[in-house]
């Protein structure tokens, strides 16, 4: 009793006094620099794709030579794990030597943290020095992520688009659906030859969510919170899709790929025709790495498909802080983006504008060879925005219910 | 030298008493034990030597000469011990067995394989020292526990039907050569059997226990 | 009674006590920590009240009855064929030499982790697996794969055959264990003498007797069939998975209040891995019955041949299935592209290998040293509990016996959350002593059982007469007991190690990640589905523990290779 007292009352104590440690302020470079030198960056990341792990492998040996900072991939099978992890560190009361200092993240996951107060300070991200070459202007999501504000809470990474990959061996380009409705009438004419990951998976939602962004009556009714009492009446174009898809699909719907890749492998051995990707460029790197025939090409919906930004964060009980914010900087320059824009590298295309770049950098971006795969950006089509995240879960709640259980 | 008393020795197991006797075994005698299979014979044996499993209970005391060992660990009894097996370890050479016998007091490697060479050739192995137990003939390896036994420098001899598993020509010869080194090194002796020939050839007294009930 | 009062029994008094503290504590203190936010006590999450919402949640969720039924079905029915299998084939075929071939072709296969053998499996059962492409197009005319449901029905039929296929070998390496209990030859001749078939005559004779034995390995097998991971994801149903795959989802939801209906999910966990025993133990009176009444009636089963060679050829089998699966993504690790239906890959390449060796130092050294010290301190507090148990008697022993399964029984889940937030609380997640302890909770079971019946049954007369030689305890233990058990111990020490090779989810957990081992780096991997890394990772999963049996066997053979004795 006695010692639940006195912690109770150091406990007390704690929280009036100011940190201890002061929070690191990027405004001041040079000290973030200093600061950062031996410090250890535990940066949780997923793990599944053997060519991101090279890229952030290249990434530690570099901050290592530069800056003397020492990277570590976290390889996680789901970002929520790392959410996780820091859920139960505050709960713990580990409020500054967390495991976790840095987390590749977008989406709800960000929303959830934000929504917790698990982040370091709001607008560390716009304060990096080389935010000055992020594309914020005309990419809209760098700043609105999934609808929810950034407020620098997190550092642009890289950006993606939903396209959509196909073997010309196959299925020739010209039969190719354009749009949600033309692939529902592609799948009857081709039963039991197209799939999505099943939700919550991240694809497979996002593939959902670009039916509800082509079937709603008002785009934009999604940039809000599902409002409950219209979310029946909204929804309701995208469950008759589904309902006609499924029994369409691989497997009659009775069976999902558990993730992208997995439905990658289904393109690969022939059993199903048209997959689908966040990553414009996967499918030259997948050609690249023998995953895939070099027969497979891109396309996508001159409507319209979702695009979106993946950010890199700093939750706020990370120890190594000052690493952390070397580490999303670097992340952002020319030289980091140029090589992870590299289809033979991860081919994920930049977040920065080429017109704020100097001629050299722009030369670096100039140099690469998308791949054979790959559509230029003006073949991408138009952006349409991220639903809210609330669309999301409600969304997956609803795919649950009705097609979570099989009859 | 040490005879071996016991006095008033009962043992049960859980509320099953198995055996009570009270006997008293001069130097270079033998005191045979009979019994059938299960009438708890070989637990008596046991019970001498400090080695009787946890779920016995049992009660009197043991005394060899004037010091009684009811109390002390089986390794301060030196209770000479051979069983229907030889129970040579079978990890050691055949001269290893024996030198691991030899008290501590005997010291350096060449002095104790020297020991042990010599306890062999008088039980008539002097060539298998280096041999593997494991290659060696049943009278060969009775005869190697035997020595390995002897060398230990025993205050009793307790034989838990060491004859039995020997084919009869055999029998005799081994018997005979036992008792007659236990008889010079004047060893009390205790052999538990069912074997009446056994029996005979001790020459010792013999008390019959655990009549079937 | 005379108490041994020697230093050796003084050590061994802190045996049993350690070795509870450590398999109960933190499966206590986990359960603890599950069973709070279950109730709605959470505090960091805002839960401060006690409630029920959670478990109307998670009664709300859709099809969950679906998913804790597939759970408990899949469990039972996984298992009841395995040991179903074992049993007729230990019954039919002990002591021949088709047994020792199938024995010899089935043990290895206990070092193969249950991801790998799964997409192994996975993989050669496909409708674009390799067995179709071995008879494509030529048998069935398929260019393409067919549209077959054969990977992930809803009934669980492929993760039933999954797990059969992995639970085999550890029954009947368990069964291999208890068989000297028995005298097999005199049994048979008995029976045989009788007129039994051999089958009937093993099962009325000597299967009792085995069964006592094994029974708490079998309750093992059922509680881990029923909350399985990583082989329901593989091969599991989609629609919906079984509980413990929902419930490490909603661990991972992004949505945080998920984690109350984790927990109480958590709970429904171990309440359907109770009802499987409490099935399991009706089924087995109702077989027993069966069996008395059989053997009431003099029931002989003479004419079992078919029924034998049935049981020889599944054993062969599902020998078979892991060791091609295992070929299988072998091939995968090297291969280039491979379209459907060519039975080799069209290009092979070196690339993932090259690329992946380099990084798996670090995680390596980590499984290395983990594995080792779990693995030296079980086998210390195990030889410490067996040597108490021989100044106590063994009726102490039973009731440890039933603190040893607990942390086989008790479904990891639902205790490695609770217990993970226990170690944040003092610091240890993350912490190399951390993993350590984790690993050991596990590893211990496996090195007790594996090393307690060659111990029991080491003929205590070897101590006798060295006692009787006037040798210390220490002595005798050092000298006697401890070399002439140098091949159990080390097989013992063998498996332990495999076991710590293998353990993901308290790796992943209590490491925080920041401790990565071969399995962890594997199943993140797997998450990314890439079949070539996979294999690779497969490869290195199942070279660790195979190294440690090769040890296991070799060492012995060599310090003893002039003591025939010792060979066995």
């Amino acid at each position: 009793m006695n010692r639940l007292f006195a912690a109770a009352t150091c406990l007390a104590a704690l929280s009036v006094l100011p940190a201890v440690a002061a929070d690191p302020d990027p405004k001041n470079w040079d000290a973030v620099i200093e600061a950062a030198r031996g410090q250890t960056v535990y940066f949780n990341a997923w793990g599944g794709s053997p060519n991101i792990n090279s890229y952030i492998e290249w990434t530690a040996g570099e901050l290592e030579k530069r800056y003397s900072v020492e990277l570590v991939h976290v390889k996680l099978d789901d970002t929520a794990n790392a959410v996780a992890t820091v859920v139960a560190e505050k709960a713990a009361g580990r409020d500054d030597d967390g495991t976790i200092d840095l987390i590749w993240i977008n989406g709800e996951n960000f929303a959830s943290m934000k929504e917790q107060s698990l982040l370091f300070a709001p607008g560390w991200a716009e304060d990096l020095p080389n935010w000055r070459f992020v594309d914020f202007e005309t990419q809209t999501t760098i700043r609105t992520d999934f609808t929810v504000p950034v407020e620098g809470l997190e550092s642009p990474w890289g950006m993606t688009k939903l396209v959509f990959f196909h073997d010309e061996a196959n299925t020739p380009t010209d039969t190719l659906p354009q749009s949600a409705d033309e692939l529902l009438q592609w799948a009857r004419q081709h039963p039991g030859r197209f799939s999505y990951p099943q939700p919550p998976d991240f694809i497979g939602s996002s593939f959902v969510k670009q039916v509800l962004s082509e079937k709603v009556a008002d785009r934009a009714v999604l940039l809000d919170p599902v409002d409950e009492a219209s979310f029946d009446a909204v929804a309701a174009p995208v469950f008759e899709y589904l309902d006609e898809l499924h029994p369409l699909m691989w497997r009659q719907g009775r069976a999902y790929p558990q993730n992208y890749p997995a439905m990658k492998q289904l393109l690969a051995d022939n059993e199903v025709d048209i997959i689908f990707a966040f990553n414009p460029a996967e499918a030259s790197s997948a050609i690249a790495n023998g995953e895939l025939p070099d027969t497979v090409r891109s396309f996508t919906f001159p409507g319209g498909t979702l695009a979106n930004t993946h950010f890199v964060s700093i939750p706020y009980n990370s120890s190594a802080k000052e690493a952390a914010l070397v580490t999303a900087d670097f992340l952002i320059s020319p030289e980091a983006q140029a090589r992870k824009q590299d289809p033979t590298v991860w081919g994920d295309p930049t977040v920065l504008a080429m017109n704020k770049l100097d001629a050299d950098d722009r030369a670096r971006f100039d140099a690469l060879d998308l791949g054979i795969a790959t559509l230029a950006p003006d073949e991408l089509g138009p952006a349409l925005d991220e639903p809210h995240p609330s669309w999301m879960d409600r969304i997956e709640d609803e795919w649950r219910r009705r097609y979570g259980v099989a009859n | 030298m040490n005879g071996l008393t016991l006095d008033a020795i009962t043992i049960a197991l859980g509320q099953r008493p198995l055996l009570a006797i009270s006997a008293r075994v001069a130097p270079g005698e033998t005191l045979t034990v009979m019994g059938a299979s299960g009438s708890g014979k070989s637990t008596l044996l046991a019970y001498i030597g400090g080695f009787l499993a946890a779920e016995f209970s049992a009660s009197g005391r043991v005394y060899s000469g004037d010091a009684e060992i009811t109390s002390l660990p089986a390794e301060d009894r030196h209770a000479g011990l051979l069983f229907q097996d030889p129970l040579l370890f079978p990890h050691m050479s055949v001269a290893g067995n024996v030198a691991f016998a030899l008290p501590a007091n005997i010291k350096g490697r060449a002095a104790r394989l020297e020991q042990a060479a010599a306890a062999l050739a008088d039980v008539g192995l002097a060539d298998y020292g280096d041999g593997d137990p494991a290659t060696l003939s049943g009278g060969q390896k009775a005869r190697v526990a035997l020595a390995r036994t002897l060398v230990s420098e025993p205050r009793m001899m307790l034989l838990d039907e060491p004859f039995s598993k020997l084919d009869a020509g055999l029998r005799a010869q081994i018997r005979d050569l036992v008792f007659a080194k236990a008889r010079a090194a004047m060893l009390p002796v205790i052999l538990v059997t069912h074997d009446e020939a056994d029996a005979r050839a001790a020459g010792g007294p013999v008390v019959t226990i655990g009549e079937d009930a | 009674m005379i108490q041994p009062r020697d230093g050796v029994a003084r050590i061994a008094r802190l045996g049993p006590p350690l070795t509870v503290a450590i398999l109960a504590g933190p499966i206590l203190a986990g359960l603890a920590g599950t069973i709070l936010p279950a109730f709605g006590y959470l505090p960091a999450l805002g839960g401060a009240r006690l409630t029920t919402d959670a478990f109307a949640t998670l009664f709300a969720m859709p099809g969950i009855a679906r998913s804790a039924t597939l759970s408990l079905t899949t469990g039972l029915v996984s298992s009841g064929i395995s040991l179903l299998l074992v049993m007729l084939f230990v019954a039919g075929w002990a002591g021949t030499r088709s047994f020792s071939r199938v024995q010899s072709m089935i043990s290895p296969l206990l070092s193969v982790p249950h991801a790998a053998a799964a997409f192994g499996f996975a993989f050669l059962i496909a409708p674009s697996g390799l067995l179709a492409r071995l008879v494509s197009p030529g048998l069935t005319g398929w260019t393409r794969p067919p549209d077959l449901l054969v990977l992930n029905d809803p009934a669980g039929l492929a993760l039933i055959a999954g797990l059969v296929v992995k639970e085999v070998p550890f029954l009947l390496l368990v069964t291999l264990a208890a068989l000297p209990q028995i005298r097999l030859t005199e049994t048979r001749a008995l029976a045989a003498a009788l007129g039994y078939g051999r089958i009937a005559g093993f099962l009325y004779l000597a299967w009792p007797a085995i069964y006592r034995q094994i029974r708490l390995a079998v309750f093992a097998v059922v509680a881990f069939a029923a909350s399985v991971v990583d082989v329901a994801i593989i091969l599991g149903p989609n629609i919906p998975a079984t509980l413990a795959v929902r419930l490490v989802g909603w661990m991972n939801d992004q949505n945080l209040s998920m984690r109350f209906v984790a927990a109480a999910g958590a709970l429904l966990q171990l309440v359907v891995v109770l009802t499987a025993l409490g099935l399991w133990i009706v089924v087995e009176r109702a077989f027993a019955r069966l069996r008395e009444a059989l053997c009431a009636r003099g029931t002989r089963l003479r004419r079992d041949a078919g029924l034998r060679h049935a049981s020889l050829g599944l054993m062969t089998l599902s020998g078979g299935i892991v060791l091609a699966g295992l070929v299988a993504l072998g091939l995968w690790s090297v291969a280039g592209l491979w379209p459907f239906p060519q039975p080799l890959p069209s290009t092979f390449m070196l690339q993932p290998w090259m690329e992946t060796l380099p990084r798996v130092a670090g995680p390596l050294a980590t499984t290395l040293a983990a594995a080792t010290l779990s693995t030296l301190i079980a086998i210390l507090l195990t030889l410490l509990c067996l040597l108490r148990e021989r100044d106590t008697g063994r009726t102490g022993g039973r009731k440890a016996l039933a603190f040893i399964y607990l942390p086989l029984i008790v479904p990891q889940v639902a205790f490695l959350f609770g217990l993970q937030f226990l170690f944040l609380s003092v610091g240890f997640v993350a912490s190399f002593s951390g993993l350590v302890l984790a690993h050991l909770i596990f590893v211990l079971p496996y090195v007790f059982l594996s090393l307690s019946d060659p111990w029991r049954a080491f003929d205590r007369r070897y101590e006798a007469v060295a006692a009787g030689l006037g040798k210390r305890r220490w002595r005798t233990l050092l000298a006697i007991r401890l070399p002439m058990l140098a091949r159990p111990i080390l097989t013992a020490a063998a498996v332990g190690f495999a076991v710590s090779v293998g353990q993901y989810l308290p790796t992943l957990l209590i490491g925080a990640g920041r401790l990565p081992t071969i399995t962890t780096e594997a199943v993140a991997l797997a998450s990314g589905g890439a079949r070539r890394t996979i294999g690779i990772y497969a490869f290195l999963q199942m070279l660790l523990p195979a190294i440690g049996f090769a040890i296991a066997i070799a060492l012995p053979a060599l310090l003893f290779r002039h003591r025939r004795a010792m060979q066995s």
